[in-house]
């Protein structure tokens, strides 16, 4: 019987931003306790923006970049804007000879990036001042 | 001499264990990190397809040597419900569990060399191998 590891993805807020550093190579599992969890939060904080920082993913797979993708589907469905930030230049390359995307999610390349993009889209579509 | 590494993968945990052994393994024999990266991501997919569909099996890796290239072989090996059209499963987005359909396929296109050998009710064995550039 294998170890059942749980890894607890470090999930800060920050204003009406939620930020995610991915740490360490993530499980199947992880993945989708982390979609449930920011789904949670996202409405408890009334969340506008959310930042997945995935500088420390040395891997992302089919898996990996289904769950991310309808983390920010779902998450957009919660009122939130997601942006992936962080891919690695190895990582993307990989991504492209799998033939995987993330399709319509917004990425940066880090995360003062990401965050510069998010107060330009959430000022842009908010008219009542925040 | 590195000798084989069998993992067994029994497990989602041990997608990861089996890609980090590959990416170790890789650079070892002197792959490049972007390489190391292709041949983790590969066997996440072929580990993954051994969890899903047969629930157990075991990764192999060996290292070859072939006109005086290094290279790595990973054998993904399963006793579980086999593959009844290999084509279809070669296909880009053909999937009959709920994934994108990109595992077997991508895999193959990551690879210099990959085959599949299954048969229904019996298992599936892929070996896949990628040489040092």
């Amino acid at each position: 019987m294998s170890e059942v590891n749980v890894m607890e993805v470090p999930i800060l807020k920050q204003g009406q931003y939620l930020i995610v550093s991915i740490q360490s190579a993530l499980t199947d599992a992880d993945f989708l306790r982390l979609r449930d969890n920011l789904a949670e939060q996202a409405g408890r904080y009334r969340t506008r923006g959310v930042i997945i920082d995935i500088t420390a993913l040395d891997v992302m797979d089919s898996f990996a970049c289904r769950t991310l993708r309808s983390i920010a589907h779902i998450l957009r469905l919660r009122g939130a804007e997601t942006i992936i930030v962080g891919i690695q230049p190895d990582v993307a390359f990989a991504m492209v000879q799998l033939g995987l995307t993330l399709g319509d999610v917004t990425t940066a390349l880090d995360l003062d990036e990401g965050l510069a993009i998010l107060r330009q889209k959430i000022k842009g579509d908010r008219t009542n001042g925040v | 001499m590195v000798s084989d590494i069998i993992i067994s993968i029994v497990s989602e945990a041990d997608i990861v264990a089996a890609r980090q052994k590959g990416r170790a393994l890789g650079a070892q024999l002197g792959f490049s990190s972007s390489d190391q990266t292709v041949i983790a991501t590969a066997i996440s997919e072929v580990a993954r397809n051994i969890v899903i569909y047969a629930r157990q099996g075991e990764i192999i890796l060996k290292t070859v040597l072939q006109n005086n290239r290094n290279g790595i072989e990973i054998i993904a090996r399963d006793r579980g419900p086999g593959i009844p059209d290999i084509a279809r499963a070669l296909q880009d987005g053909y999937s009959t569990s709920k994934s994108l359909g990109l595992g077997l396929p991508g895999a193959k296109r990551m690879m210099d060399e990959f085959d599949i050998v299954s048969k229904v009710g019996k298992g599936t064995t892929i070996t896949m191998k990628k040489w040092v550039k």
